[in-house]
């Protein structure tokens, strides 16, 4: 039975749309990231669920039961908020065991619970600070203490790393990845960051204008983006799209783009079109059909290596804008009327204005249509 | 040329104030050495206007009669008497008793404490419910709330001497500490109302998850963060209650009225010969509680607020 699931879900403010029709199921052990630009209705979904606001329709379920009246502190969650929400006059140790002398929890099961839980964090030598006298990282763990001190059926992280700085936002990831796999937790996680997204779950659901535009394991999100935004949300630096029509020769579908003036046509018949194309341009598709091609920039790479097997094309291109970030770098390139970014070795000598020759793998490219911007 | 004077001008903008104060009197010494005796001048002489009335009373205190009598009102006691002080204190007469401010003293006590207790109480939580339990008309009755604090005292004399007649509480100390009490309470509304705002709503969301209900909430972790914000509200009720004289020569009587009326009575109803020694005790008596409520909380005030721990 999923630990929560929430059925046809709506929210709004006034004559504001902030959820339209949330469809979601988590099973036990899952690690659900909620992403999407600010403003997508991804916090207001997750205080739906903490109970902490109410939806307009729809229910919330948990471990089976609908939970749309039943108060927060009864749904048996633990949430982590960004601002990470310590009570400022308490010390940690009253900071996590807070909810237990709310609930009257015996004392002796109150120190047990506080030692388990300042052992697993590293935070044993903090508990008698105020929060004032904690760094930016040890809040963090304080606030992951008091959530996981009480051994809820579901946790509950809204952006918990937003406010902490690069390096220590890595090293907490991980770290959370970590509690993850060895409490095998229930996790609903969101956040803003593809990155924090990618690398900490088991299943991403994108949201976008109150809706979830895809929903699914981390890398087919990345290698199967459903919409181009979906494909431009996920992946740093972003994937790249090239304007261009589909047409057939000899009974085999091509990719037509216009670089310099001229047409330029790039191989797409080992594509999964899915029944859209067979054989010659018909179904859904129309010959000279507006298309957009997403090609991600890894696949974009130098000419002088030496490639075999995928289907490829090269070009000379000129470099107009280079990045270096020490592993790799990143060359920006004028194609078909639009930026295209490449992931060069970093010993790939490259100038900026002078043509280079670029090759580009077209084994893993993404088709989508101009119009609905969904993918083929 | 052009660009060096430029250059300076953007140094002289970077440099710190403390850095370009010397810079600055070294250009004109003698306008700046000017201006700054002319503004101790000015503070002076504030200084002085400000302490002379407070000068002459506590001079004049110590005076006897005859001094008075005779001498300037700024010169020096000749010879220190603390009779007068004696006599304002413990045996003045007010009206046909003669005992002194003291009985008045702990009337003034015994309507102040209860009435700032109750009103800051009162404030505290109408501030937490209309800044983080808002409900449906929760701004209405905070406008209506802070609209309160802009009617005048006189207004509600009237209307207010009515219904405390109407439930049985005219001319008794209770009834005092009832009308200063629904007075107060849009000013100590307001101050709390508006410190809450400030604290992060997710404190509440935190706590209502952990399990916590309103007023588990309010005193264990609200309240906790509020001494700034009470010290304030102490100061501005304990000085505005304390220092009342329209509602408590208008809803008191007997021996049930406050310091603030009996030393207007002392003031008023003496005979023979006005004892301006034993008026000006009596005036420093009925002050001293305010002064010393300002020195001593004035000092948690400044703790409170360099505490600061309010941020997460």
């Amino acid at each position: 039975m999923p630990v929560l699931q929430s059925r046809n879900l709506y929210k709004d403010f006034g004559a504001v749309e902030v959820l339209k029709d949330i469809n979601l199921s988590i099973e036990a052990g899952e690690f659900l990231v909620l992403v999407g630009p600010s403003g997508c209705g991804k916090s207001t979904l997750l205080n739906i669920v903490a109970g902490l606001e109410t939806a307009s329709a729809g229910d919330i379920l948990i471990d089976g039961q609908i939970v749309n009246d039943v108060a927060p502190k009864d749904r048996d969650i633990a949430m982590v908020f960004q601002s990470y929400a310590l009570y400022p006059t308490m010390t940690v140790e009253k900071n996590i065991t807070f909810g237990m002398r709310v609930r009257n929890v015996p004392r002796r099961e109150r120190e047990e619970a506080l030692q388990r839980v300042a052992k697993l964090l590293h935070i044993e030598h903090l508990l008698r600070r105020k929060p004032s006298q904690l760094s930016g990282g040890q809040r963090q763990r304080v606030a992951m203490g008091r959530a996981l001190v009480r051994r809820p059926k579901l946790f509950l992280f809204d952006e918990p790393l937003s406010n902490l700085d690069a390096k220590l936002r890595a090293q907490m990831r991980g770290e959370i990845k970590q509690l993850h796999k060895r409490l095998g937790a229930t996790i609903v996680y969101v956040t803003h960051d593809q990155t924090e997204a990618m690398s900490l779950a088991t299943r991403i659901a994108v949201m976008s204008d109150g809706k979830i535009v895809q929903l699914g394991a981390p890398q087919d999100l990345y290698d199967r983006p459903n919409s181009i935004f979906v494909a431009d949300f996920i992946g740093s630096p972003a994937m790249n799209f090239i304007s261009g029509r589909i047409q057939a020769r000899d009974a085999k579908p091509v990719f037509v783009a216009d670089h310099d003036g001229a047409p330029l046509a790039l191989p797409v018949d080992h594509y999964d079109f899915g029944g859209d194309f067979g054989g010659g341009v018909e179904g859904d598709l129309r010959d000279g059909q507006e298309l957009i091609l997403g090609i991600r920039p890894e696949y974009v790479t130098s000419g002088a290596a030496n490639h075999h097997g995928a289907v490829s094309v090269d070009f000379e291109l000129v470099p107009s804008l280079m990045e270096t970030n020490g592993f790799d770098q990143h060359i920006v390139f004028e194609f078909c009327g639009a930026e295209l970014v490449g992931r060069f070795s970093s010993k790939e000598s490259v100038e900026v204005g002078r043509p280079h020759r670029v090759h580009l793998d077209l084994s893993e490219i993404s088709l989508f249509h101009a119009e609905s911007k969904v993918r083929l | 040329m052009t660009s060096g004077q430029a250059d300076t001008r953007a140094g002289l903008m970077r440099s710190t104030p403390l850095r370009s104060a010397p810079l600055r009197r070294a250009g004109r010494p003698w306008t700046a050495t000017l201006l700054r005796g002319l503004l101790f001048l000015i503070l002076g002489l504030f200084v002085l206007y400000f302490t002379l009335p407070l000068f002459v009373m506590i001079v004049t205190s110590l005076k006897s009669l005859e001094e008075i009598r005779q001498g300037s009102l700024l010169g020096l006691p000749q010879e220190i008497e603390l009779t007068s002080w004696a006599t304002a204190w413990g045996s003045a007469c007010i009206g046909v008793s003669c005992h002194g401010l003291r009985p008045y003293f702990w009337n003034s006590i015994l309507l102040v404490v209860p009435a700032v207790v109750i009103s800051t109480a009162i404030g505290a939580i109408n501030g937490y419910a209309l800044s983080k339990w808002r409900f449906p008309g929760s701004d209405v009755i905070f406008g209506l709330m802070l609209f309160g604090c802009f009617v005048p005292f006189q207004v509600i004399l009237l209307p207010m001497a009515i219904t405390l007649g109407k439930i049985g509480m005219a001319g008794s100390v209770s009834g005092l500490i009832l009308v200063h009490v629904v007075y107060g309470i849009g000013f100590t509304t307001l101050f709390f109302r508006n410190y809450y705002v400030a604290v992060p709503d997710e404190l509440v969301k935190a706590a209502k998850i952990d399990g916590a209900g309103f007023l588990a909430i309010f005193t264990q972790i609200f309240l906790p963060l509020s001494i700034p914000v009470m010290v304030v509200t102490v100061i501005w009720q304990f000085t505005n209650i304390w220092n009342d004289f329209l509602f408590g020569v208008s809803f008191s009587q007997g021996g049930s009225q406050p310091i603030t009326v009996a030393l207007n009575n002392i003031v008023n109803s003496t005979t023979g010969v006005k004892e301006y020694n034993v008026d000006m005790a009596a005036a420093i008596i009925a002050a001293l509680p305010t002064l010393l409520v300002y020195v001593v909380a004035g000092k948690y005030f400044i703790r409170g607020l360099t505490a600061g721990s309010v941020k997460g």
